[in-house]
């Protein structure tokens, strides 16, 4: 098919071939498609960006992974069933505390409220803040598990050699006896994990006292 | 192929003062022109599928009977493997052979548009390829695991196995790989789905459209939304590695399901994306051989728009052993077997527009029959595996192997080889032999079924996958599969012979090659078409 091109530029050539054809294709429609697929890929990255605090959002609010729930009081109803809390307790592979769970099982009843210490040591000459992140095994019983108060709420500051113990304040959701799905629930395990935190580097120790 | 155009096309060009295209390397590496950069996929397609399909081959000689065998028991070299024949045989064989090569040359030409929208955009989306493959390719050479060489963290790149587990430089590089290979299918997605929408010729509306572009279509669609998901998963993936973040590492607060979850919302949509295009090359080529338009055409169209759709929202039928809920597990499963009826729709529109049709058995129809049966029988297994409790007893075994190959490894790649047959003359412009072309059909339809339906056998005796070795009782069926494995690649190589007879018997191939059942635009073209097509816009009735 004959044609011929005013400018003869070889990098230009196939496009201006396309934008003879301009005239044909409305420009500010092709242009319009273009925005709107940089807006989708756009928005989908912010959905990537935003799934990690979504996803904690929604580990919170349904119990998801284990999850526990933080409760203001103590609920004023105690099941007749017992279940076995067994504690656990691990260090990311950075951290250089010691921590151990209370060794021995408690046996707890829907509604009683219990408390636990776990106890961290700082062997080290610096000072090290950590974090401890939280799950309760089997997961599904994650949404029944709720804390008044415990020491993975904050952040945990132990000086150079200082033990801590760290108490936790929970109990088990009475409305756990009404739920089928967690009829073959005899047993749930507590478990903490300290990993340091980022804010490490430049504290304060004067100002920051260990809460303990 | 390449000289073939270049040789009749520049009779045209003196004929019609084109003095100014592009010569020589130039043609290529500077190309805008749509074939020209189809082309260029095909050939690296080409060279994907043979390396890909070559580390097949190796693994089937490891596992061809129990004990060490030719890796020498060096069974991170065999995960290596594995890792690379997913990622090549996804990312850099049959992407770019159905949407880059297929998609390229053949969207344009249906609707009757002289060039894709954004010719440039083209160029850069294709040579991103090169590179995206040589970062992974380098990858094998740097160390991955400790004491060893390459990613060995499977195609899904799993935490912690691709963070703690893969401490070395090379998963690193294999990141970078996908980014850049995902970068590259965004800007080709954002250039059909703009050159769909805007480009069509006078009439042709979108219920026009040939089925191959509708498949391409909602590929684009698929992969405009999921891949950013991709890119993101493991950029954080990239940060715990190296940045001390902890995304995906409980112990810092983190969870590694979340990075399932984010991959799978890709992964899954990214098989569609594997098999819609198959699914338009499929129906073009049923409809030209029975002589009949495709049966159902809008509920056709409308099927694959259907499985686009829920397709995106299945994707923890692949986590089904992590710890959902069973509210949870009977969703997943419940939405997943929904695929089957959209898919059902266009198996049995298939057969309808076959029903009472004039058939003939030319090779790409041959290669479309063998796609409707094998993935008939890769869809039945994935049924079986969408119901949750099943899946617990099938999950991570050689069942989900065969199942995966059956979709892809021959419901796909017999996509490709209906397409290629079907077009090679348009894009040649020279005929194959359709003796070799139908030799080449029955030695892998013959290997790949021997190859891979034991393969259902072992997994659901219990045999597991990623393993490089396994119990004697599996050694028989194991013995069948690395029969048929090497049955299929006899095939390949007829498949590389019969190009190279096409071109040297150089047979001038007609403008329609596949007579009146052949309706769609790109026949009404010279073959192989000319450099610049339709400068007068043809009209669509």
């Amino acid at each position: 098919m004959p044609m011929t091109h005013a400018k003869t530029d070889m990098m230009t050539h196939a496009t201006t071939h396309t934008m003879k054809h301009a005239m044909t294709y409305k420009r500010r429609n092709i242009y319009m498609t273009l925005s709107l697929c940089l807006a989708t890929i756009g928005f989908m990255g912010v959905l990537v960006w935003a799934a990690v605090p979504l996803y904690e959002i929604f580990c919170r609010v349904t119990g998801y992974g284990g999850t526990t729930s933080r409760a203001e009081t103590a609920p004023n109803v105690v099941v007749e069933r017992v279940i076995e809390i067994r504690f656990d307790a691990g260090l990311h592979r950075s951290m250089a505390w010691d921590f151990t769970a209370p060794a021995q099982p408690i046996n707890l009843r829907p509604g009683e409220t219990a408390l636990a210490f776990y106890r961290a040591h700082n062997p080290t000459d610096e000072v090290i803040i950590g974090t401890a992140s939280f799950n309760v095994t089997p997961q599904k019983a994650g949404s029944y598990f709720s804390k008044i108060d415990c020491f993975c709420f904050v952040e945990q500051t132990l000086l150079p050699g200082q033990s801590a113990d760290m108490p936790v304040t929970f109990f088990i959701d009475p409305s756990i006896a009404t739920d089928s799905e967690m009829d073959d629930i005899n047993t749930i395990t507590l478990s903490y994990t300290f990993f340091r935190s980022k804010q490490a580097a430049n504290i304060n120790i004067e100002n920051k006292q260990p809460r303990g | 192929m390449a000289n073939g155009t270049t040789a009749d096309g520049m009779i045209k060009e003196q004929a019609g003062d084109h003095t100014d295209r592009p010569k020589g390397w130039r043609r290529y590496v500077y190309s805008t022109n749509h074939k020209d950069i189809g082309t260029m996929y095909l050939i690296f397609a080409i060279i994907g599928g043979l390396v890909g399909g070559s580390i097949s081959i190796l693994m089937r000689m490891e596992l061809q009977a129990p004990g060490d065998g030719i890796l020498g028991g060096d069974y991170e070299f065999y995960n290596v493997l594995v890792t690379a024949h997913g990622l090549i045989m996804v990312f850099f064989m049959i992407m770019p052979a159905l949407i880059g090569g297929f998609g390229n040359w053949f969207v344009p030409l249906m609707i009757g548009a002289p060039d894709m929208a954004f010719p440039r955009m083209n160029n850069i989306s294709f040579w991103l390829l090169p590179f995206s493959i040589s970062l992974l390719v380098l990858s094998l050479f740097v160390e991955g695991a400790p004491g060893s060489t390459g990613v060995g963290a499977g195609w899904t790149v799993y935490p912690p196995l691709s963070t703690t587990g893969q401490p070395g430089p090379a998963m690193d590089l294999a990141i970078f790989a996908l980014h850049i290979a995902g970068i590259s299918s965004i800007l080709g997605a954002i250039n059909f789905i703009t050159t769909i929408f805007n480009m069509r010729a006078p009439g042709m509306s979108m219920h026009k459209m040939p089925l191959f572009v509708w498949s391409v279509l909602v590929t684009a669609f698929l992969l405009v939304i999921t891949l950013p998901v991709l890119a993101g998963a493991i950029t954080m993936l990239l940060t715990d590695r190296n940045f001390g973040t902890s995304f995906f590492d409980p112990a810092g607060a983190g969870d590694p399901i979340l990075y399932q979850h984010l991959f799978w919302f890709f992964g899954h949509p990214e098989v569609y994306i594997l098999i819609l295009p198959a699914f338009g090359i499929v129906s073009q080529v049923v409809a030209t051989f029975s002589k009949k338009p495709v049966f159902g055409y809008l509920g056709m169209a409308y099927a694959m728009v259907t499985i686009g759709g829920v397709g995106s929202i299945v994707w923890a039928h692949h986590m089904f052993t992590v710890g959902f809920s069973p509210n949870t597990q009977a969703y997943f499963s419940a939405a997943t077997m929904v695929i089957a009826v959209p898919t059902g729709i266009k198996i049995f529109s298939w057969i309808a527009t076959m029903w009472g049709g004039s058939i003939t058995f030319k090779t790409p129809m041959l290669w479309a029959l063998g796609f409707i049966f094998l993935f008939t029988v890769g869809g039945v297994t994935g049924v079986m595996m969408a119901s949750a409790g099943v899946d617990q007893a099938y999950h991570d075994t050689y069942f989900i192997v065969a199942h995966f190959h059956y979709v892809l490894s021959l419901g796909a790649v017999f996509g490709i080889f209906a397409g290629w047959y079907y077009w090679f003359a348009k894009i040649s412009g020279v005929n194959y032999s359709e003796f070799i072309g139908k030799l080449h059909f029955w030695v892998t339809f013959i290997g790949v079924n021997l190859l891979f339906f034991p393969q259902h056998f072992v997994g659901l005796a219990g045999m597991p996958r990623r393993y490089a070795d396994y119990p004697d009782a599996f050694a028989g069926w194991n013995f069948v599969s690395s029969i048929g494995g090497y049955i299929s690649g006899v095939g390949v190589l007829i498949f590389l012979f019969g190009i190279l007879h096409a071109f040297a018997r150089g047979e001038k191939a007609a403008d329609n090659v596949w007579g009146e059942g052949a309706t769609s635009l790109e026949w009404t073209l010279p073959s192989p078409p000319p450099f610049h097509q339709f400068d007068k816009l043809p009209q669509i009735k």
